[in-house]
């Protein structure tokens, strides 16, 4: 049974999203079966974590061994994203029933259950495959069950913005496409480990240049690189709570991870860095996503769309750990992959318990609210610390290696500019905070009582966990530095 | 400099339709004719595809006892769960463009576009 883990944690979700379909009616049923799927899965892939620490797994599909068949491999890195996606569905399944209950019609509800299925087998699929063509097929499923679980948002714009993240997510898929295409072309296969051993020899090759833009634009589309990210505020802004969740803390990961693994696996150091010197490029846009969507957060009357402003800038430091290049800069990006999941999934789990209450998230009906619903705001405040970098939280723990990062090269200029981010982070964060805690409700007669336990219980879960992490970090730290290394020796 | 025209035509055709695609999706205001945009750019990726399995002097891939060289047949695979692909992203877009035209009364950007700045609005006089 367990030797056949890593095919089980993408094809149980993928098996049960029918079943939730053809019982759509019952939705309390599918809410059961769902979150038993992802307790499984979050079993599999702790267990697998373990099993990739000792050395590489690999797993052939159907028994075709690899240049034919498809293989999923599972090294430390892509055991890490594993984890933290079905971490966080674990904890979002549960939320989902009461969240969903106030944002999305009963008739949906089922549906809602077998598009996350869907989009979480896609996105677990992503991350465990070996196989470039698989990964687009997989990406799809990822991203068409998105686009219709963004479409579920009961405000209007919600299909305006699905549509369009639709028409941008199709672009970049198919940018993707045409890569592996032109890779195939050239080498005459598509298994990753085989595309990374072919590629060596035709670096001077023009195709692999062209496939190599292709394939960074594609997926810097889907992971919101800066002026690729304008799908991502108005999709997560407008999409159910339990929805933003989810994408927020995995959807963008994954896009890094697939970034990182044909950066640095599939292409190779030499021939991403140290030919086409693709730093650069890392590091500038990183660097303007940070002041960019930090400046604009501040100015948002919506505060799910503040934080997702904040998402952008928060993948923006991402960029600029992996542009670094060194083995803090590194250490940094896998941290923040972890530590932002983390974190965004506290505070958009609080936003989720105040949409709950007041209906949406406008800055101005909130006034108030900290007396209200205390424990909510208290989440919300933990995990906006947390975002801002105060020492003990996880936020810190990123930015202080990504900061290490940067003195190391000597680059004073991008210490500053972290430090300053951050200060912008307490400005919206305090806008917030000042709002809850200070002022009074316009209409006074306003009153609303603390959200329920199930949404405040995973909540606070997550919240524990950016403490528990920041506060006792060696095991992250050393992973993430153990699997850095890795990373900048694979290719040399 | 003819053979780079002439020999690699199949290229030529896939640039131009996936040009051109790309032109219908950014520059068109009607979300219908987006989608159809869309279509034809990841239809220029097929012919891509398609062309890149065809091997000179090959054979459709079928076994036959008389027959030596083939056309490559894995590219053709691979298009075809991509068309799949296709078909299910342009369903999706039209279903969303059938909510978008009950929720909204139209179909064209700038209208929408235009909408939803009117919804903002008048929150914006409630502050003043």
């Amino acid at each position: 049974m367990m030797t056949h883990g890593p095919i089980l944690q993408v094809v149980l979700p993928l098996l049960v999203a029918p079943i939730c379909f053809v019982f759509s009616r019952f939705h309390r049923f599918c809410w059961i079966v769902a979150c038993v799927i992802s307790w499984i899965g979050l079993f599999i892939s702790i267990r697998l974590f373990f099993q990739a620490e000792q050395g590489v797994i690999v797993y052939e599909l159907g028994g075709w061994a690899a240049p034919w068949g498809i293989e999923y491999v599972i090294d430390r890195l892509n055991a890490f994203i594993l984890v933290i996606i079905s971490a966080v569905a674990a904890i979002v399944f549960p939320y989902s029933l009461t969240s969903i209950k106030a944002e999305i019609d009963p008739r949906q509800r089922g549906l809602y259950f077998t598009c996350m299925l869907l989009c979480l087998a896609g996105l677990l699929g992503i991350a465990i495959t070996g196989d470039a063509f698989n990964l687009f097929v997989l990406l799809e499923i990822s991203s068409l069950s998105t686009y219709t679980l963004i479409a579920l948002g009961r405000d209007r714009r919600a299909l305006a913005s699905s549509f369009q993240y639709l028409i941008m997510g199709t672009i970049g898929a198919t940018f993707i496409l045409i890569s592996v295409g032109l890779l195939y072309s050239l080498t005459g296969t598509l298994n990753m480990a085989d595309l990374a051993e072919r590629t060596q020899n035709l670096h001077t090759s023009r195709t692999l240049k062209v496939a190599y833009s292709f394939l960074i634009v594609g997926i810097g589309l889907k992971l919101a690189m800066f002026p690729l990210h304008l799908w991502l505020p108005n999709a997560y802004a407008y999409a159910p709570s339990a929805v933003t969740v989810f994408l927020a803390s995995t959807a963008t990961k994954v896009a890094i991870y697939v970034l990182l693994r044909f950066l640095f696996n599939v292409f190779g150091i030499t021939f991403s860095f140290e030919l086409l010197q693709t730093e650069w490029i890392l590091i500038g846009l990183g660097l303007i996503s940070m002041l960019f969507a930090s400046i604009v957060a501040v100015f948002q009357q919506n505060i799910k769309r503040m934080l997702a402003y904040s998402s952008v800038a928060q993948v923006g430091y991402i960029l600029l750990g992996i542009g670094l290049l060194n083995i803090n800069g590194l250490t940094a990006a896998l941290l923040h992959i972890f530590n932002h999941a983390l974190i965004k999934g506290a505070l958009f789990m609080s936003l989720g318990a105040i949409c709950f209450r007041v209906g949406n998230t406008e800055l101005k009906n909130i006034a108030g609210i900290g007396r209200m619903m205390p424990w909510t705001m208290a989440a919300f405040v933990a995990g906006g610390i947390s975002l801002i970098g105060i020492p003990s939280s996880v936020g810190f723990i990123s930015k202080w290696f990504l900061i290490l990062a940067a003195i190391e090269k000597g680059w004073w200029p991008i210490v500053v500019i972290i430090s300053i981010c951050s200060l912008i982070a307490v400005a919206y964060i305090w806008r917030v905070i000042e709002t809850a805690y200070f002022k009074t409700p316009q209409d006074s007669g306003t009153r609303y009582v603390e959200a329920p336990l199930s949404l405040l219980i995973p909540t606070w879960i997550l919240v524990f966990l950016n403490y528990l992490f920041g506060t006792s970090a060696t095991f992250t730290i050393d992973f993430a530095a153990t699997t850095a290394t890795l990373l900048l020796g694979a290719g040399r | 400099m003819i053979d780079s025209i002439v020999g690699l035509y199949n290229y030529w055709i896939a640039i131009f339709l996936m040009m051109a695609g790309f032109y219908t999706v950014i520059a068109s205001d009607n979300l219908v004719k987006k989608i159809v945009g869309l279509n034809i750019f990841q239809t220029s990726v097929f012919i891509l595809y398609i062309s890149l399995g065809k091997v000179e002097g090959g054979s459709p891939p079928i076994v036959s006892a008389n027959i030596d060289v083939y056309s490559n047949p894995l590219p053709h695979v691979l298009i075809l769960t991509a068309i799949v692909v296709g078909v299910a992203t342009t369903a999706l877009g039209l279903s969303l463009i059938i909510r978008i035209k009950k929720a909204y009364g139209s179909v064209e950007e700038s209208d929408i576009i235009e909408a939803d700045q009117q919804m903002l609005e008048p929150t914006q006089d409630e502050k003043q």
